[in-house]
């Protein structure tokens, strides 16, 4: 007693706990990245998320946000059952009705479109993993208004890497990280390969390769680069030029590879102001012609014995003469206009820095050279003994894209990759299967005059890639087909469409009015749209003639109380994602590493402890009750009435074709092609809840020239044919266009439109100023404004989170050191943001790593007060700021009297990153919070009250198993 | 007991690579899941969805930049309990609460005794320890007493829930007391160091200093003259512009 | 440091309560007090009353006051341990001594060992709370010699203070308080000078450089903080008092604890009863004020190394 006093006796430690009575894999929704989990259970209750060591994507690991998938499960911002508004529209007031009152509602107001004018719903889906069933879904509504974030997001990525490589950065790429030498990184705070970039970037520091970040900031990943350069916003593409003008001076590029792989010695005419000027000379069947060496005479320049002349110009048969686009490509960028000189004016960064990044880059691609012994076949079915590599990677993301400039700049960065013989190669940027494809994918969009009709699926798919102006969705008279403009003159190449317009000119009934807009996970009246407090009256306008809103009917899906809940007239509460189907599909985005295709599912974890659905169930249900053919039987009954897992399992896309690959067919022994197989989920969920199918080692590299793997592509669905696929440096397509602008051809563009598209069109890429800061006076707006995705936050939905919001609560304006002082700041002091669009106030933050010229901060963190279920004063409300207060969707007036929309002028991309702004202190009077402050939200009557105290875990403690759980667990 | 064992058998602790660290907090958030659910469960949030949110965390990711101007850089900093040799917080604790593990010297608190008087936080220069106000007793990273042992779980997975999730392979776990282990090599190649040496804690986990950049002036070549093209390329022996052209004129076969 | 009031009433109330103690002792012990019980059973009440008021007190900033107990058996290694022991063992003799002396009205003879007992155990619990703070290495302002004087010189002059009221009230007053009153003013206010002069002065020993180890690649400032809202370590470390506070605040503490009580007790000391006892008394009101916001001080201008994590450039 006395000694059990003074030495209490040692603690019994269990060291063995249980962990869990049962682990069900799935798939992380935290964000976009897609990582496998092992979901632990105990007692009924999930009591650790981990990261499943054999998944392809995160092999074990998990980011801040996927470990607090328990808090997401936990939030008190779910909504919790359908509702009708009752009250004035973004005031929050609602009914809650039944499912069935729900589905009915949406399935009239959509019925009535869909037998009048299809154009009439507009379908717009945000950060959504479904767009396989929804893109779908919306063909066979008949609606070419349907788009998912792309267009917002980095539409410019996707669309100059399909157009230049057939492939891309996004997650659809990535380098070859155990191998290369040098990695080069534009743009990327963080990105949706999260996991394996820092995976990555281990192993590419460990092995000693050389890591260079180039970003205006230096945070994140870039913290850990061995240089840092901190570039001036939106001048990426100068840089990235210069350093091809160096390479090229100095011969330091890979003519095999050149001549090989690309389009660089396809003849282009030169027949100035006539129709064909800078197209592909083409021989009698449309073959691209080379000026072959051997034979002196012009061949298919695909055929694989040729050897054609990179310079020259050339006389034709038909007489018209032509040049290799080998030489017009080293001539321009030969130019003193792409010195490094000229470049450090541009990016802030010296000219020798410059010359010497070429150098390094030369160094690593031709000295450090990688020979793997490893037997291949081309295209031709020639045999080769090695693979060899250029151990020079690249990746980049929005820093490039989300300026007006992206498109180019990233067809820059495709070229200096190319020209590297750095594309597919061992130490090099890898394709991810499904690509490459055809460069551009042979996909057009559907919409054109005649192809839209009443109760009448379209042809295919709403989104495409157009090959010239014939491709357009325009009228005859040349006005835009959809709502968002998307494949109209203002964005011809919109490849993901163009959310981002929607609110704006579904107001304006510009080209025409909607009736329905329908959303899905898109929180459009805060984080995601430009000009937000001018979005949120577009969305609470009402005509003046018929008091009737000017968007007259909003459906919104979302599975949390968000800013954008308050607007809708029509609420689908969805699922989490741990109580769900999902299935990420090849046909959408893919989850597949370089070492093979793959695709995965989510099952449901848990029950839904609240009158919710998962959308994809909704939204099939609704298509049935609207009769859409696919989503029903001959009889007019439902074809999936499982839902989405019956949709997920038994629909076909093509004949063998599913939205998934893995254990296809009745016995489920064939992957990629084959029949519906009952068992298919099942098969997943015994694997992990993934499927991954193994290239082998000779189709590894050279993926868009090697025989093996192209015709496995083929037997996958993949690609059509087992063509070589040739990387398009000189992009046809965008000659077409431009053509088009200076007068050649049926479908020219408006004259307002033709300087725009003539001087865009540029078939090689160019570089110019970001408009928005083209437009301004430099002395008003002396400042870029960016923001950066927190890593432990995603967008707007983390703050609900009860451990990430503890992360990054708030956000400050992060200012350089020295700008501040010059403009007599200190940290923590309140300060205006000031943009030609509007102004918002936050504390500022001073730092060292940040470009002079730039300030940033977090992106979403700041909250409409109300939203989210959070306390009113919550510091997402009162300290937080958005940025997206100060970023007008339209560009300032510039002397044409057009307000051109603020995005990128060839694939329509949401210039984010353009933004220019003047930074003041806030005078000592005003009030300590942040600025501009909104009405806040009604919380819901349905939302459960918020927790003073979380004890989430407490029933694992031991002492609440000692006193409730029989004799305790060991 | 309160007195610290004069050597433990095994020193199990963390090395933490500064050099590779990007700042995601994933450490921070799986420890938290885990432990919540762990031996210290739980790890409590207060007014978790308004404007004063606190909670117990065992690991905190700190980001500092260090230096100035061009030659500044970012440094991510992961914080948890050090487990110390001479840990103070174990010699203060009035009632034993707080001890050292003579087996494998980790630092716990045993939650049934601790009368929980803060003063073991005092002790701590680190701030590594977290008091949870609704139970009214201090708590700690265990090193996961709880997983690193546990037979329920794989044997590859039995490291702490920090080290297993890090998406940068920049937590290590091991014995720091066995010069051959793997965890104590690194720490020997790399300059593993202990933090604030000079208040005498003799820390177990060490810190990798980030590696001198090879930025500007780092061991790349410096001119692309100095850089040699191997293969056909290797011919073009001139940097003036004109040049350029001239030397790819010659047969290339496809 | 955060200040928290249960603390800062308990070094203050003990302190004082003990240094009245170990001076009744002391004093008795040498014959120099009164035998009358009455003025023993004040002092006593006095002196415990405050040593127990203060040790209550201290368990309310516990976690689990219904465990304090076992605050007791860590004494080997721990000097809240010790404290605790001490404060505990001093009611022995200190009971005893009372009795002695209000009930044995006997203060002499053998009674005279119990006093200087009761006198060390009082100024060993002193001087154990003291050591709480000196050994807690982190924090700069405590971790020093100055620590141990400073507690010992306010208890002695707190304790001083209410030992001259109490002889004053008892029409006992003499000399000998007198001149002991008047050592532990000076002293009082001598280590006070010394103790702020080494705070201000001392640089701070770790710097954010040594407590991120990346001192060698230049100076290091916090880019972001784990989290944006205030947690534990923050509240309780954190603790941040602006400079024309602190300053106006040690005015106060000055005044109060030795600018006005040592000149008033001085110069009522040879006043009649009706000017010497208001006088002594007041004096010693106003003096434990000036402990309590002196005391409040000790605890708001103390920096915690862990704050280097969150922002905090010195320590
Ligand atoms: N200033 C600025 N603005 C930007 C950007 C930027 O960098 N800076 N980035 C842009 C980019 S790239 C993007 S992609 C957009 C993203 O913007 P949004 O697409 O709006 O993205 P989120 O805020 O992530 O979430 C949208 C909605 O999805 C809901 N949601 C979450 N989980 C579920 C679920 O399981 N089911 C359903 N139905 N809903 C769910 C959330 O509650 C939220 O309301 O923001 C854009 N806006
Ligand atoms: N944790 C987390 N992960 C996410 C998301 C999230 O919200 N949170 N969102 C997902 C989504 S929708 C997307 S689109 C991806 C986007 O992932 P990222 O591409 O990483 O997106 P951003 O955070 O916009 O980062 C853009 C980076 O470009 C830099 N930058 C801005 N302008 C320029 C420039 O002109 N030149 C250069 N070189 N750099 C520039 C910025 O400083 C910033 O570091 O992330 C996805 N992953
Ligand atoms: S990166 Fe993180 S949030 Fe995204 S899927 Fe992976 S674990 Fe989940
Ligand atoms: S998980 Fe790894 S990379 Fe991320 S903050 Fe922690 S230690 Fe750094
Ligand atoms: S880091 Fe702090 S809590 Fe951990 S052992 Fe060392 S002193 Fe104790
Ligand atoms: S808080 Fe608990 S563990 Fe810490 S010193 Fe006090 S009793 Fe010991
Ligand atoms: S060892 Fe365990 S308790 Fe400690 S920081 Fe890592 S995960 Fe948290
Ligand atoms: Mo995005």
């Amino acid at each position: 007693m006395i000694r059990e006093f003074f030495k209490p006796a040692p603690e019994q430690i269990e060291t063995s706990p249980t962990v869990s009575d049962e682990v069900k894999t799935t798939t992380c929704y935290m964000c976009a990245c897609r990582c496998g989990i092992k979901v632990h259970m105990l007692d009924g209750q999930i009591r650790y998320i981990e990261g499943n060591p054999d998944h392809p994507v995160n092999k074990g690991v998990l980011c801040a946000k996927g470990s607090a998938g328990i808090m997401n499960h936990y939030s008190p911002a779910k909504l919790t059952k359908p509702l009708k508004r009752i009250g004035e529209r973004g005031k929050a007031e609602f009914q809650e009705i039944e499912w069935d009152e729900a589905l009915g509602i949406a399935t009239g107001w959509l019925d009535a479109v869909r037998r009048s004018d299809p154009r009439k719903l507009a379908f717009f889906t945000g950060r959504d993993q479904s767009q396989a069933l929804t893109g779908w879904w919306a063909s066979q509504f008949g609606t070419p208004n349907y788009a998912a974030h792309g267009g917002f997001c980095s539409v410019n990525m996707a669309a100059a890497g399909l157009y230049t490589i057939g492939g891309s950065f996004w997650e659809f790429g990535e380098p070859d990280w155990d191998r290369t030498r040098y990695f080069m990184m534009f743009g990327v705070a963080e990105d949706h390969d999260s996991n394996p970039i820092k995976a990555g970037l281990t192993k590419v520091k460990r092995s000693g390769a050389k890591f260079v970040s180039v970003n205006p900031i230096r945070t994140g990943y870039s913290a850990v680069a061995d240089e840092w350069i901190g570039i001036r916003p939106g001048t990426d593409g100068m840089l990235v030029l210069a350093l091809v003008h160096e390479l090229l001076r100095a011969g330091k590029v890979d003519l095999d590879y050149i001549v090989r792989y690309t389009n660089l010695p396809w003849l282009v005419i030169r027949d100035e102001g006539a129709a064909g000027d800078g197209l592909f000379a083409r021989g009698a069947d449309g073959e691209p012609l080379c000026w072959d060496g051997a034979t002196g005479q012009a061949a298919d320049a695909r055929l694989a014995g040729v050897s054609p002349a990179l310079k020259g110009e050339f006389s034709l048969a038909d007489g018209s003469r032509a040049v290799p686009a080998f030489q017009i490509m080293a001539q321009r960028y030969l130019d003193e206009a792409y010195s490094p000189e000229a470049a450090a004016r541009e990016t802030g960064i010296a000219a020798s820095t410059i010359r010497r990044l070429a150098a390094e880059l030369a160094e690593a691609a031709f000295e450090r050279e990688i020979v793997l012994e490893q037997r291949w076949t081309d295209w031709a079915g020639r045999t080769h003994d090695t693979m060899i590599g250029r151990p020079v990677s690249m990746h980049a993301m929005r820093g490039i894209s989300a300026h007006s400039n992206g498109f180019h700049t990233c067809r820059a960065i495709h070229m200096l990759q190319v020209l590297l013989g750095s594309i597919d190669c061992p130490g090099g940027f890898l394709y991810k299967p499904p690509f490459p494809k055809a460069a551009p994918p042979g996909l057009r969009p559907v919409g054109r005059p005649g192809e839209i009709n009443p109760a009448t699926p379209m042809a295919g798919p709403p989104l495409g890639f157009p090959q010239g102006p014939e491709d357009l969705l325009i009228e005859a008279d040349g006005a835009p087909r959809r709502i968002d403009k998307a494949f109209s003159w203002d964005a011809p190449i919109a490849a993901h469409g163009m959310m981002h317009m929607v609110i704006r000119n579904a107001w304006a009934h510009d080209p025409y009015p909607i009736d329905v807009l329908f959303m899905y996970m898109a929180n459009m009246a805060w984080n995601s749209s430009m000009n937000t407090a001018g979005t949120l009256k577009m969305l609470t306008d009402r005509d003046e003639a018929t008091g009737e809103y000017r968007i007259p009917k909003i459906i919104y899906s979302d599975a949390f109380f968000s800013e954008m809940v308050a607007y809708a007239d029509l609420v689908l509460p969805d699922t989490t994602y741990l109580e769900r189907w999902d299935c990420i599909s090849l046909l959408d985005r893919p989850i597949c590493s370089p070492e093979g295709p793959a695709d995965s599912i989510r099952q449901p974890v848990v029950a839904p402890d609240r009158d919710v659905r998962p959308f994809q169930d909704a939204l099939i249900d609704i298509g049935a009750r609207l009769g859409l053919p696919g989503l029903v039987k001959e009889d007019g009954s439902p074809r999936y009435p499982g839902g989405y897992a019956d949709y997920i399992v038994n629909h076909e896309r093509a004949p063998g074709i599913g939205m998934l690959a893995g254990w296809r067919g009745e016995t489920g022994d064939s992957h990629g092609t084959g029949g519906a197989n009952p068992d298919q989920l099942q098969r997943y969920i015994d694997n992990g809840c993934f499927w991954q199918g193994e290239i082998p080692p000779d189709q590894r590299y050279f993926r868009h020239a090697n025989r093996g793997y192209l015709e496995y592509a083929v037997s996958m669905g993949f690609v059509g044919h087992a063509d070589q696929i040739v990387l398009q440096i000189y992009s046809e397509p965008l000659q077409r266009f431009r053509l088009a602008a200076q007068g050649h051809g049926d479908v020219q563009p408006p004259d307002a439109a033709r300087n725009r598209i003539e001087t865009y069109f540029d078939p090689l890429p160019i570089w110019y100023a970001p408009f928005e800061g083209a437009a301004l006076e430099e002395a008003e707006y002396p400042l870029h404004a960016l923001t950066q995705r927190p890593m432990a936050m995603y967008h707007s939905w983390h703050s609900q989170n009860a451990w990430l919001r503890q992360i990054h609560g708030s956000n400050p304006i992060y200012v350089n050191r020295g700008t501040a002082a010059a403009l007599d700041i200190e940290d923590g002091d309140w300060v205006w943001l000031t943009s030609h669009h509007g102004r918002i106030k936050g504390r500022a933050k001073l730092m060292e790593g940040v470009n002079g010229a730039t300030v940033w901060t977090w992106n979403a963190i700041g909250k409409r007060a109300g939203a989210w279920n959070l306390a009113p004063d919550a510091p997402e409300a009162k300290t937080s700021v958005l940025l997206n207060h100060t970023i007008s969707d339209l560009l300032p007036e510039k002397g044409d009297g057009m307000r051109w929309s603020n995005s990128d002028p060839v694939t329509g991309q949401a210039a984010w990153y353009d933004l220019r702004v003047r930074l003041e202190k806030a005078a000592g009077d005003e009030a300590q919070e942040s600025g501009p402050q909104f009405d806040a939200i009604r919380p819901l009557d349905a939302l459960p009250a918020r927790p003073a105290i979380l004890r989430y875990g407490l029933r694992f403690s031991r002492a609440w198993r000692r006193t409730h759980v029989d004799g305790g667990r060991t | 007991m309160t007195d610290l064992p004069t050597r433990t058998g095994r020193k199990l602790g963390l090395v933490i690579d500064l050099d590779i660290c990007v700042g995601c907090h994933a450490c921070a958030v799986n420890c938290k899941e885990w432990n919540t659910g762990g031996h210290s469960a739980p790890l409590p949030d207060t007014d978790p969805f308004g404007a004063h949110a606190a909670g117990v965390w065992f690991n905190r990711v700190h980001s500092f930049e260090v230096g100035d101007g061009a030659e500044s850089r970012t440094v991510h900093f992961p914080r948890s309990c050090l487990h110390c040799e001479n840990a103070a917080c174990v010699e203060v604790c009035p009632t034993g609460a707080s001890y050292k593990r003579a087996e494998d010297g980790i630092v716990l608190v045993n939650e049934d005794i601790c009368i929980g008087c803060k003063l073991c936080s005092w002790a701590c220069p680190y701030g590594a320890r977290e008091y949870d106000e609704d139970a009214g007793v201090m708590k700690k990273c265990t090193l996961c007493i709880d997983r690193i042992y546990n037979e329920n779980i794989p044997e590859a997975q039995r490291v702490p829930a920090c080290v297993s999730t890090c998406p940068a392979n920049a937590r290590h776990f091991g014995d720091l007391g066995d010069p051959e282990s793997d965890v104590s090599r690194m720490v020997e190649e790399r300059g593993g160091y202990d933090l604030i040496p000079e208040l005498r804690y003799a820390p177990v986990n060490k810190y990798l200093p980030p590696r001198p950049r090879r930025g500007p002036g780092g061991d790349g070549p410096r001119t692309l003259a100095a850089a040699q093209t191997p293969g056909r390329a290797a011919e073009a022996e001139t940097e003036e512009p004109d040049g350029f052209l001239g030397w790819i004129d010659r047969l290339l076969s496809r | 440091m955060h200040p928290a009031y249960s603390v800062i009433l308990f070094t203050t109330a003990s302190g004082a309560g003990y240094g009245l103690l170990a001076m009744m002792a002391l004093f008795a012990a040498g014959g120099a007090l009164p035998i009358d019980r009455w003025f023993a059973l004040s002092g006593f009440i006095l002196a415990l009353g405050g040593i127990t008021f203060g040790l209550l007190a201290s368990t309310f900033h516990l976690g689990h006051p219904e465990r304090a107990w076992r605050a007791i058996s860590q004494w080997r290694s721990s000097w809240l341990s010790r404290e605790g022991v001490l404060a505990l063992g001093t009611y022995v003799p200190a009971l005893a001594f009372a009795w002695g002396w209000v009930v044995e009205q006997e203060y002499g003879g053998s009674w005279r060992m119990i006093a200087v007992i009761t006198a060390v155990l009082s100024t060993l619990t002193v001087y154990c709370t003291a050591m709480i703070y000196t050994s807690l290495r982190p924090i700069r302002a405590w971790h020093n010699h100055l620590t141990v004087p400073l507690y010992l010189s306010i208890a002695f002059w707190t304790g001083m203070l209410w030992l001259n009221a109490l002889t004053h009230v008892f029409g006992a007053h003499n000399p000998n308080v007198g001149m002991m009153l008047v050592v532990a003013g000076f002293l009082g206010f001598y280590v006070k000078r010394k103790y702020w002069r080494l705070i201000d002065t001392n640089p701070s020993w770790v710097t954010p450089e040594g407590a991120t180890g990346l001192g060698s690649l230049g100076k290091v400032r916090l880019l972001d903080p784990p989290n944006t809202q205030e947690c534990y370590i923050q509240t309780e470390m954190g603790f941040r008092i602006a400079r024309e506070h602190r300053v106006k605040l040690r005015r106060i503490a000055f005044v109060c604890l030795f600018l006005v009580p040592l000149p008033l007790s001085v110069f009522t000391m040879e006043a009649g009863p009706l000017v010497a006892i208001p006088g002594a008394i007041l004096a010693a009101v106003i003096a434990m004020i000036g402990a309590l916001v002196d005391r409040w001080l000790f605890f708001a201008e103390a920096k915690h190394t862990a704050m280097l994590y969150w922002g905090a450039e010195t320590s």
